[in-house]
């Protein structure tokens, strides 16, 4: 359990907000554009979760400069890059995935004039 | 989306940063070795120019990308990449291995040229994907 | 019935606080995030791949596997996307 509330854990329980923010609305509202939003949400809170993890005190951006090529490199100077990495790609995935969840929205409502979960099970039971 | 937002000011706004979006979008895709950059950002960038002048033009622009060519721009992207990557096994390395590449550079340079060919791909991967995804949601008709 | 989605969350809540307490600190330069893969990729990074911007070595050389199949998949996205909404249908299907 959580015995102080300082920087670091204040910033896991805003990643485990956002999370539940985004189950919240991925499971209680009914209409599907909300869905997606609140899906959104909850790839946010991974992300803000994975850059957490990178960080370490005292070090800098994890881009070298060109005076501190020549020697050798301290690892304890530069952030971890690989989360950045990671999520580099997690964002362009979320922003494609988004994209086709919006199609497959627009084909909904062209097939049965509604986004609304309820109205659609309706539909789909007719 | 045949109109566009088209008020002057828009049209001049946009005809002043479209030229400097581009060149900033391919400097931040081939300076990504040396800079906050890289392909994906270069790439949204580069989309982002694409989709100002699509919003505010309309389809009078002559830079509308019809979703075939941004569908070429996409598979080219990808293929790069693999490509690049297939280059590995055939001159004697691993698969995505650049170090095998037969140039005339320093390991070190090698394998930087092989991941600024990936990150080129990438690019344009992501131009055409977002280009794609905005035209197709754009053009959608609620014809229900 | 959306009243009953608070109570798993709840339960969901209640062991995510629990697991914030044993994660290693934000910012330790001694988490096992900052001590394994990592200390390589940013000791050897640069003269391994000649890429100064790390994230980029990363991304395009040590983890090229990664962005190859991101790279797929945003393709496959592209594709999805234009084929659902497919520009002027051709008069199949509704």
């Amino acid at each position: 359990m959580i015995d102080s509330l300082d920087a670091s854990t204040v910033q896991y329980l805003q990643a485990a907000a956002l999370l539940l923010v985004g189950l919240y609305g991925i499971i209680a509202r009914s209409h599907l554009l909300r869905k997606l939003m609140a899906m959104n949400i909850l790839q946010v809170a991974v992300i803000v979760f994975f850059i957490a993890l990178s960080t370490k005190f005292g070090a800098t951006v994890p881009v070298v400069p060109a005076a501190a090529t020549a020697g050798p490199i301290d690892p304890a100077a530069y952030v971890n890059p690989l989360p950045h990495a990671l999520m580099l790609t997690a964002i362009v995935v979320s922003v494609s995935t988004t994209g086709v969840a919006l199609a497959l929205l627009i084909r909904i409502r062209r097939r049965f004039g509604t986004l609304n979960e309820p109205a659609l099970l309706d539909r789909l039971r007719e | 989306m045949n109109s566009g937002f088209g008020s002057p000011a828009l049209d001049a706004a946009s005809r002043l940063m479209t030229p400097f979006m581009l060149m900033f979008g391919a400097y931040v895709v081939v300076h990504g070795h040396d800079s906050p950059g890289g392909g994906f950002q270069g790439g949204v960038i580069i989309a982002a120019c694409l989709i100002l002048v699509r919003l505010v033009r309309g389809r009078a622009a002559g830079w509308v990308m019809p979703p075939e060519t941004a569908v070429v721009l996409l598979c080219t992207g990808a293929g790069i990449f693999a490509g690049v990557g297939l280059l590995g096994p055939i001159f004697g390395g691993h698969f995505l291995d650049y170090s095998a590449l037969p140039l005339t550079l320093a390991p070190a340079e090698v394998r930087a040229a092989g991941s600024l060919a990936v990150e080129i791909g990438v690019a344009l991967a992501v131009t055409g994907v977002l280009e794609l995804i905005f035209d197709v949601l754009v053009e959608a008709r609620d014809d229900a | 019935m959306a009243r009953l989605a608070i109570l798993p969350l709840l339960a969901l809540g209640a062991v995510l606080v629990a697991a914030a307490g044993g994660l290693p600190r934000v910012g330790d330069p001694e988490s096992p995030a900052a001590t394994h893969v990592s200390p390589r990729y940013i000791a050897r990074g640069y003269e391994e791949t000649g890429a100064t911007n790390l994230v980029t070595g990363v991304l395009a050389d040590y983890r090229a596997y990664d962005t190859l199949g991101e790279t797929t998949v945003i393709c496959a996205a592209g594709l999805a996307c234009w084929l659902i909404l497919g520009g002027r249908s051709r008069g199949v299907g509704p």
